[in-house]
């Protein structure tokens, strides 16, 4: 069982933050998040697009935020429960929670802060038949560790930044690795297209395009996919399909735990603390609503702050908690280290 | 002081509606469907309008538009679900004096 102050659902700009805000107030925390890395959105959707309106930062790319936001929080060492989803929760007599994933991970908190953004990250699975079947029996629709696919043949499908990228860092892996897209073109950063292009050219990713898997085959894993390129089907021998067609949210488990839902989001107080219809549990940033909410990172660093105040009373009843400035106070990290302002001298300069 | 003009739209239960739009607001057809509430939240421009998801597809059912599909919105389209030849994103449609009678379909949820 894991044991935390708050329990994080979602590890997106708002959930790293919380972290910060969490540690200012000596509460640690714990993150459950679906994907394979912290980020949310930005690591998943756009980690090479810039954002524009994070207070201080002219322009940051939304993979630099999220690399940022992790060297912040490293003091308060927060735990990870990495590609799993939080499922059902129980609340115990002593008012902790009990939070369990899909894969059976039991996490035990005082307070449980929902950051979840628009839901869990699901991918977006090809209309091919029996694919569901073959799923962990060489189907997988994400990268969670490359190891798996050591030595192995690997087709990939898709035209995006995931597949480009996957391509290229599981030829060093793979013992043969091949791409499939339904055009000629990919999207993506320039230096990925132009690197898997050299790849191409070296021989070590063998790329079809415009094509398309059509069907798969293999008795109890799957040992080899059929193609359609031109009119022309072709059949491949493989390990492992990887199909990278990007994912879409869906609120999920979260769903039927009894929280008030209006518009796929979450009913919150907002003139006090982003508290739901169930004490204890907070819903912060874009996965909450109430009159005015915008879905902007800056306001779920703003949620987050206030939430860890209210969460600071809630383990504390009756404490008087005063604000610190962290330029006065510094910072004391979990790990023993401290940050704090330089003194200024005082000295008669002759 | 710019014109609003007339945008005729199928939400995804076969209601039509005529609604006002105006064009001096940088709107595109994603987030003027958004304004008026035409399809649930969450379910139309998850990805922000970066023509990333497709949860805003439309067809078009008229030859009001002009444009053609961009680079961005082709990749996108190849990759969706639903997808016809009118099939448009509708974050990669700005609302202009020139789409004035543009008529759509929003397209189911991906």
């Amino acid at each position: 069982m894991i044991e935390t102050d708050i329990l994080i659902i979602g590890a997106g700009p708002t959930g790293l933050f919380t972290v910060f805000e969490a540690g200012l107030l000596k509460l640690k925390c714990h993150i459950i998040d679906a994907l394979p890395q912290p980020g949310g959105q930005l690591s998943e959707l756009y980690p090479k697009k810039p954002i524009y309106d994070i207070p201080g930062l002219p322009d940051v790319l939304a993979g630099d935020l999220v690399n940022n936001l992790m060297e912040q929080i490293k003091q308060f060492q927060p735990g990870f429960t990495l590609s799993e989803t939080a499922e059902t929760i129980d609340k115990l007599v002593d008012g902790t929670f009990i939070v369990t994933t899909n894969k059976g991970t039991k996490h035990q908190a005082k307070a449980i802060a929902i950051a979840g953004g628009l839901g869990t990250f699901e991918p977006r699975k090809p209309e091919i038949d029996r694919i569901s079947f073959y799923e962990e029996k060489g189907v997988e629709y994400f990268v969670k560790d490359p190891e798996l696919f050591r030595d192995k043949k690997i087709v990939i499908a898709g035209g995006g930044d995931s597949a480009l990228d996957w391509s290229i860092f599981l030829a060093d892996v793979a013992s043969e690795v091949t791409l499939i897209h339904r055009r000629n073109e990919f999207r993506g950063a320039l230096d990925s297209v132009e690197k898997l292009q050299e790849y191409k050219k070296m021989g070590l990713v063998n790329l079809i395009t415009p094509a398309e898997v059509i069907s798969l085959h293999g008795e109890d894993h799957l040992n080899a996919i059929t193609i359609n390129k031109d009119g022309n089907q072709e059949t491949i021998k493989t390990d492992y399909f990887i199909p990278l067609f990007g994912l879409t949210p869906k609120l999920g488990a979260i769903a039927n735990w009894g929280l008030e839902i209006e518009k796929n989001a979450i009913k919150v107080n907002n003139a006090l603390d982003y508290q739901t219809n169930i004490p204890g549990i907070y819903a912060i940033g874009d996965v909450n609503t109430y009159p005015g909410k915008l879905k902007l990172i800056l306001c779920g660093f703003h949620e987050a702050t206030l939430m860890c105040q209210s969460v600071y009373q809630r383990i504390n009843p009756g404490k008087k908690y005063v604000l610190k400035y962290t330029t006065v106070s510094g910072v004391d990290g979990f790990d023993g280290t401290r940050k704090e302002a330089e003194k200024a001298v005082v000295k008669s300069i002759e | 002081m710019s014109q609003d003009v007339t945008i005729i739209i199928t939400d995804r239960k076969g209601v039509k509606h005529e609604v006002q739009a105006p064009t001096d607001m940088n709107l595109n057809l994603m987030e003027l469907i958004r304004m008026y509430e035409l399809a649930e939240e969450g379910t139309i421009g998850v990805c922000g309008g970066m023509a990333m998801c497709a949860s805003c597809q439309c067809y078009v059912l008229n030859d009001v538009l002009k444009t053609e599909r961009n680079d961005d919105e082709e990749a996108m389209l190849s990759e969706a679900y639903h997808v016809k030849d009118d099939s448009r994103l509708g974050c990669q449609i700005p609302i202009t004096a020139e789409i004035d009678g543009l008529t759509i379909e929003i397209a189911p949820e991906q």
